[in-house]
């Protein structure tokens, strides 16, 4: 068991409000997820900026003091990268947050050239992803989610079965610019399909069977596949339980296993498209009395685009 | 030493119409209080926000109506009385129900009625995957539609669909019997059509007037056991 709640905000005068939305639905799920959880926001002030890639690092230490490290990355960082990058650093809740002018790919080698301990654990031009052990709560309101606006937002609750409980093996899982996706259920054939991503040349941060699933959606989408056309072929290839959400830049996708035993729930209105593992994750959101409630059908992959 | 003590009975008086605020009190505290209700009693839940275990274990002849939409396992193990739910429900809605009356006025999620020995479960709008899962006796009639693997391994009562079931529909089943008005994507292992008697129009007709609804009965198909599981068969004798 695990928890998903997800939001997609259509109309721009509720972006202030994303963070203390998804808040809300995140209270629901703990019980589904009580031993780690992981956030998603996008388009989120302070934390992302246009024109700006941000990578989101595992962890608050990066090696030194809090204190030294918006000085210390940035410093690094600067190092390595061209003039005007403007590099810089900060560190929000137990996740650190480095961004600079440049490609993400760019950065990404920065990073990984001057904090070689680094794990990201997300990476684009919109999203910043933050994970960690502990109540689900205790993590949303030490990185401050009930503040912070944005256009989408997504949180994980888990309750591990495939793998350790890390900050690592959390969800969401971004490995591509922009992307996230999170996992309730387990994929039964994981190694097979890891072992044939590696042979693609694709490297795994961790032994999460989720993982193979992120990193496979990215692998299709890298191969041209629209977002709906890569989740088809996920569930070609990978077996098992799952609900999947799958958040881009500008698109969010739900999609069950044909068996569909895990659970979820959608809420739909002019204002916003908000999907949960428990209808008591949606019943606090504004309108929800008149918005179209389903639960969307086994095998069948559901995109919403802003 | 433990000392047990009775529960204090809440004085309600009977037909009287007693409201439970969910935003205020506890599911625990509605169903404590339930538990201890008499016969005729009427209880109005407001405010259910989708909380998991609402009106469970009801064995007195009383009436719940639940304004919004319940989580999971709404009226669970239900014994005696009549709840409704108007709104939709979570997974395992009335759950081995063995007598009594359970409605839903939207739609019902997963494994609606399973394992139900008695009683009637009306779903005005759609059930999703596993509808009568294990039914051992329970009625069931949904207005919509119903998903895939429905009255799985069902062995008595009866199923009727307004609208259309999803894929394998009765698979294993026994002797439970399944009434489909629209189409079935493909039914499940030893799952049949069969004539639609005399017998069977009534059943229908009685079971439909009993969930409020006018659908005519002829427009119905029959599906039940093919009975072909019932035995083992010499031809699959190299399959062990």
């Amino acid at each position: 068991m695990c928890g998903i709640a997800a939001l997609q905000l259509r109309n721009p005068s509720l972006h202030p409000q994303m963070g203390s939305l998804l808040s809300s639905m995140l209270c629901q799920i703990v019980d589904r997820g009580p031993d780690s959880a992981g956030l998603a926001v996008y388009n989120t002030p302070g934390l992302v900026s246009p024109g700006t890639s941000t990578l989101s690092l595992l962890g608050k230490d990066q090696g030194m003091t809090t204190a030294a490290i918006t000085a210390g990355v940035a410093a690094l960082l600067a190092g390595v990268l061209p003039a005007g990058a403007a590099a810089a650093a900060r560190v929000v809740g137990d996740t650190t947050l480095v961004s600079a002018a440049v490609g993400t790919d760019l950065l990404v080698k920065a990073v990984s050239e001057t904090l070689p301990g680094a794990t990201i654990i997300g990476r684009g031009e919109h999203v910043a992803v933050m994970k960690s052990v502990g109540h689900p709560m205790e993590i949303a309101a030490e990185h401050g989610l009930e503040a912070m606006a944005g256009s989408q937002g997504l949180s994980h609750t888990r309750m591990a079965t495939e793998s350790a409980v890390t900050a690592g093996g959390s969800h969401p899982f971004s490995v591509a610019d922009d992307l996230c996706l999170v996992h309730n259920g387990s994929f039964s054939n994981h190694a097979t399909v890891r072992r044939e991503l590696k042979r693609e040349g694709v490297v795994f941060d961790s032994e999460n069977d989720t993982e193979v699933g992120a990193r496979y959606v990215a692998s299709r989408l890298r191969q041209g596949d629209t977002l709906e056309e890569a989740l088809v072929n996920l569930g070609k290839v990978l077996d098992g339980f799952y609900t999947l959400v799958v958040t881009t830049a500008d698109s969010m996708a739900v999609v069950r296993d044909p068996i569909a035993c895990k659970p979820a729930i959608i809420a739909e209105t002019d204002d916003y498209v908000a999907m949960a593992s428990e209808y008591r994750a949606l019943a606090g959101l504004p309108g929800i009395n008149n918005a179209r409630i389903f639960e969307p059908e086994p095998g069948k992959v559901y995109t919403w685009s802003l | 030493m433990v000392t047990l003590t009775a529960p204090e009975v809440p004085t309600v008086d009977a037909l009287t119409d007693t409201t439970v605020d969910l935003g205020v009190s506890s599911v625990r505290e509605l169903n404590q209080a339930i538990h201890n209700a008499v016969d005729g009693q009427s209880w109005t839940v407001t405010n259910p926000g989708g909380k998991h275990s609402l009106a469970v274990g009801i064995d007195a002849d009383i009436n719940v109506a639940i304004e919004g939409h319940a989580g999971y396992y709404a009226a669970g193990m239900h014994q005696k009385g009549n709840v409704t739910i108007n709104g939709n429900a979570g997974v395992g809605l009335a759950e081995n129900i063995m007598s009594g009356r359970v409605h839903v006025t939207g739609d019902a999620s997963q494994s609606a009625a399973a394992t139900g020995h008695g009683g009637l479960v009306v779903i005005d709008g759609n059930a999703g995957a596993r509808c009568g899962i294990s039914m051992k006796g329970v009625d069931i009639v949904v207005g919509g539609n119903i998903g895939h693997m429905s009255a799985f391994m069902a062995q008595a009562g009866r199923l009727v669909v307004c609208g259309d079931a999803g894929d394998a529909l009765g698979d294993s089943i026994y002797e439970a019997r399944l009434y489909v008005k629209g189409t079935v994507a493909s039914l499940g292992a030893d799952c049949i059509e069969k004539p639609l008697r005399e017998e069977h129009l009534a059943e229908l007709a009685e079971l439909l007037a009993a969930a409020g609804r006018t659908d005519n009965p002829a427009e119905f198909k029959r599906y039940g056991s093919a009975r072909n599981l019932y035995h083992f068969h010499v031809d699959n004798s190299t399959s062990y």
